[in-house]
């Protein structure tokens, strides 16, 4: 009943879900990179079948570089974005937004500050204005700080006694340690409390730099026509951005974490080893946590768990790959009498997997699958293309990865799958029981 | 409130209907002109229909800028169709749709579409059920071809449909008995609605779904899955003369299986009571509410009531710039969250509501007096000529917007036309909002917007109390969470 009001509210607290983006191959789609007169540099995929432009941007840095004791920074400072600005207070700022029609979000994860703006193509120059404010001038006025926070704050207690909510704090904690990973990205009560105006200014300062930018554009808008914006927008800010550098995280593995509360479900979370998108085998892995768990309607677990038992509605695997850390987890929600059996299920089919690894059929069918899905997962809408271009440019993918994709992934051969298979399901995973006692 | 169900969690979420996406453009007559040129241009946007023998409706919408086709069938069955003591059957039966024919095995559709890297998937609604698939433009006539056959050739044993049955139990543990805010709108609904088939929830009362068999599941599919009961919506990278001969040579050869008749469903009888529903459950930490009237759909509407009431719930509560949001959360500090939702898509009556947190000190109580004394205010002095022109041009913009996602108009086109509307509805819309007068908007609050006919509820902290005492009257008694689901 209530719905999303702001950015800040769209952050994924729990620190192990966000699914790998396979970067995306853009079939029959032109990208041309466009480098400004300062030297800003873009892809673009010129597009004139809506009149509207799909603008999106990163900077490395996200709530990693949250200082200890001011947990919640980077997510605060996103929600200040569109609450003035230049000589523009909150409010003109806002009114401004909407009358150029133009719309614009601002988020955090662990790694990376994102932006994004979608705008009328022949109303480019009222919107880029606005962003280039927002992006190189943010006021952090007392006034917005204060009531962001509030607002962040009520979240934060709005989900303090549910018991999934703990669990995943819980579990996070057991896995991470004391790495930044396993911090609460919202933040708590405290440290948001103690977050001031010149933490946010001095955070902004040292993430929203040149060196560490990545651009991608989509829609109704020429090569030279977005030159001169990319320089209005980011043309000048520093030259390089200070970070913190981050750790690898080592997760604990072998561990299992329960929380008992009288729910009509167990739910139940499995963390393995996972793999790097830049590492050799990443495609073999991919394919390996397709057969397992993946998305389609023909995964092992999904098939096992679901439509031979009934076990579950919703069953399955992903690979989660951040800069710093990797998993392959696998989650499902079941009746709590068969709580343990549905867990049996998804330990002998990891196992199956290890121990033989996938048939030279599935492999075949996963193939076809990963590659076909590859433009209808990404090239839906501009904003879905915009997207794209940053996560090839993120993963240094290069602009013809489109191209070499499909070759990728049909070189792979069933025993670097069943490598991949042994490398990571061999070992005892993290496992997370939320549910009524003894289930 | 709205309430669809997906066969699964990966579902994919299609871009914004048409008037919930907020872009705005100053009241200059100039840009309107070319606003409105760009609206007419995306309106039609070379979309076409046609009626196949059997009574199947088919709509073409293209979109070429990409090799991918959305391929949408829209049954016009929901769950207010279905017979008293059978909720969530249409639910149900949605899923055993993926099951064997008497032409395919068990997950063959499935596997071919995911042999060429498609998407699928399907959700079921008060008004319609609906299968799409995703995939490039040389398999639209595989997908076409599988459609076409479950829709006259399922077969379904004992054993599937109880392994099934367990399926959408723990679908609806996870989606609803989980959740205290789910549970409390679910009560909400059955509040607010009294006699109409509204009141019962998509997936179906636990109880009856436990009862739910072969027998019932056969009778839905022979009653209401026929040709002349759908529409098929097809976008992408696909003329309509390709379209049109494909679905002749697959759908086509379905024949009319049954006469499903007019969708006549039991009517809302005159509302005359405040009524209360609370909800308090140790899993809840912060206090909400939302008030939430009946009002007319874009379907059972006056002449632009429907669009002076969407117009109406933007100015109040629709977006950051909105009075409540700009009252409630800014000026005062009072709510964490505060905003208005107007559902205007269904088939019968629809609702109005406006909802919020308190953030802070603030109580819970101030927040809904602040929210009832924005309502109070327009009802009263009615909106400025300026606020109107910027809600209108938000919806406007949206129209624009909506032509980016090819699976998004899809929905637009199906949904509509799934709840007795028809295309001209659809290419229409903008101009019955640029219709719409300043005293309109005032009109439908103080029409509708009644507080002595409204349903008020309350998610509370188990020991919280709320800040006022709530009117005992019509109170629903609070509904524990673990009593039903819990088998242990």
């Amino acid at each position: 009943m209530t719905r999303v009001l702001t950015p800040v509210f769209s952050r994924i607290a729990a620190a192990f879900l966000l699914v790998i983006l396979a970067a995306a191959p853009v079939y029959a789609v032109e990208i041309k990179e466009v480098v400004s007169p300062k030297g800003i540099r873009a892809w673009l995929v010129q597009d004139d079948f809506v009149p509207l432009i799909a603008l999106r941007f990163s900077f490395e840095g996200g709530s990693a570089q949250d200082p200890k004791g001011k947990e919640g920074l980077a997510n605060l400072m996103t929600g200040l974005f569109d609450e003035g600005a230049g000589d523009l207070d909150s409010d003109a700022f806002q009114e401004k937004l909407d009358d150029a029609g133009a719309e614009m979000g601002f988020t955090a994860d662990d790694d990376r500050i994102s932006g994004a703006m979608r705008m009328l193509a022949d109303r480019r120059d009222e919107a880029v204005d606005l962003l280039a404010l927002a992006v190189n001038k943010p006021r952090f006025d007392q006034a917005p700080i204060d009531r962001i926070r509030q607002q962040i704050i009520a979240n934060i207690k709005a989900s303090e006694r549910d018991p999934n909510t703990i669990a995943g704090r819980k579990f996070a904690e057991a896995l991470y340690g004391d790495h930044p990973y396993g911090r609460q990205s919202q933040g708590t009560e405290t440290s948001l409390t103690s977050v001031t105006r010149d933490d946010l200014a001095g955070y902004h300062k040292r993430v929203f730099a040149r060196d560490k930018l990545i651009v991608g554009v989509v829609g109704s808008i020429s090569p030279e026509q977005l030159a001169p914006l990319l320089d209005k927008v980011f043309g000048d800010l520093p030259e390089k951005a200070q970070l913190e550098p981050v750790k690898d995280a080592n997760l604990a593995l072998g561990k299992t974490t329960r929380v008992d509360y009288p729910l009509p479900q167990t739910s139940i979370s499995m963390v393995y080893p996972g793999v790097r998108r830049q590492d050799a085998d990443f495609f073999p892995a991919f394919i390996m946590n397709h057969i397992l768990g993946g998305g389609s309607f023909s995964s092992r677990i999904y098939t096992e768990v679901r439509e031979k038992r009934g076990l579950a509605y919703s069953a399955g695997s992903a690979l989660v790959s951040r800069d710093h850390m990797a998993a392959l987890t696998i989650s499902t929600a079941t009746r709590s009498d068969r709580a343990g059996e549905t867990l049996q299920i998804l330990k002998d089919e990891v196992a199956r997997m290890a121990q033989d690894g996938p048939t030279e059929n599935e492999l075949s069918e996963a193939k076809k699958y990963l590659v076909g899905s590859y433009a209808i997962n990404n090239l839906d809408s501009s904003s879905a293309v915009a997207s794209t271009l940053i996560g090839l440019q993120d993963e240094h993918l290069g602009r013809d990865y489109i191209d070499k994709r499909a070759d990728l992934i049909n070189a792979v051969t069933l025993d670097q799958v069943k490598a991949a298979a042994k490398k990571l399901l061999e070992t005892e995973p993290a496992i997370l029981i939320v549910g009524p006692p003894q289930s | 409130m709205s309430q669809i169900l997906s066969r699964t969690v990966a579902a994919f979420i299609l871009a914004g209907t048409l008037s919930t996406a907020g872009f705005i453009l100053p009241a200059n007559a100039q840009t309107m002109a070319q606003l409105t040129a760009e609206v007419q241009k995306a309106d039609s946007a070379g979309v076409t229909s046609f009626h196949l023998q059997n009574g199947l409706e088919v709509v073409v919408i293209p979109d070429h800028r990409a090799p991918v086709v959305t391929h949408m069938l829209w049954y016009h069955v929901g769950s207010a169709d279905e017979d008293p003591g059978k909720s969530g059957i249409a639910h149900f039966f949605e899923h055993l749709m993926f099951k064997a024919t008497k032409t395919y095995p068990a997950g063959e559709f499935s596997r071919k579409v995911a042999e060429i890297g498609g998407q699928e998937n399907a959700f079921t609604s008060y008004d319609y059920t609906a299968f799409f698939q995703q995939v490039s433009p040389q398999a639209l006539e595989m997908v076409m071809t599988y459609e076409a056959d479950r829709m006259e050739n399922l077969i379904l044993n004992e054993d599937v449909v109880k392994t099934e049955r367990d399926v959408v139990l723990e679908e609806r543990r996870s989606r609803t008995d989980t959740n205290p805010a789910a549970l409390l709108s679910e009560e909400v609904n059955a509040t607010l609605y009294q006699n109409h088939p509204y009141r019962f929830p998509v997936i179906g009362w636990l109880h009856e779904m436990e009862q739910l068999n072969l027998k019932d599941a056969l009778a839905f599919y022979e009653k209401f899955y026929t040709p002349n009961n759908a529409t098929l919506v097809v976008s992408g990278d696909v003329d309509a003369d390709t379209v049109k001969a494909l679905a002749e040579k697959t759908y086509g050869k379905v024949p009319r299986r049954s006469e499903p008749g007019k969708r006549e469903r039991p009517q809302e009888p005159e509302q005359n009571t405040k009524r209360t529903v609370s909800l308090a459950d140790a899993r809840v930490s912060q206090p909400s509410f939302q008030k939430i009237w009946l009002v007319p759909s874009y379907n059972n509407a006056k002449p632009g009531e429907a669009e002076a009431l969407d117009l109406l719930s933007e100015i109040l509560g629709g977006s950051t710039r909105s009075r409540v949001y700009q009252a409630l959360v800014v000026k005062d500090g009072l709510a964490a969250s505060a905003g208005v939702y107007y559902q205007g898509g269904a088939l019968d009556d629809g609702t109005f509501s406006v909802y919020g947190a308190p953030r802070g000190s603030a109580s819970l109580q101030q927040v809904e007096d602040g929210v009832d004394a924005q309502v109070a205010r327009i009802i009263k002095d009615g909106v400025t000529a300026d606020e109107l022109e910027k809600a209108r041009n938000r919806f406007l913009k949206s129209v624009i917007f909506a032509r980016d996602s090819q699976a998004g108009m899809a929905r637009i086109y199906g949904s509509t036309l799934s709840t007795g509307q028809t295309i001209k509805d659809v290419q229409e819309w903008p101009d019955r909002i640029q219709a719409v007068k300043v005293q309109d908007i005032q009109d439908v609050a103080k029409r509708y917007l009644v507080d002595a006919h409204s349903v008020t509820s309350y998610l509370m902290p188990e020991d919280g109390k709320p800040d006022e005492k709530i009117p005992s009257t019509g109170e629903a008694a609070p509904v524990e969470p673990q009593t039903e689901g819990v088998i242990q």
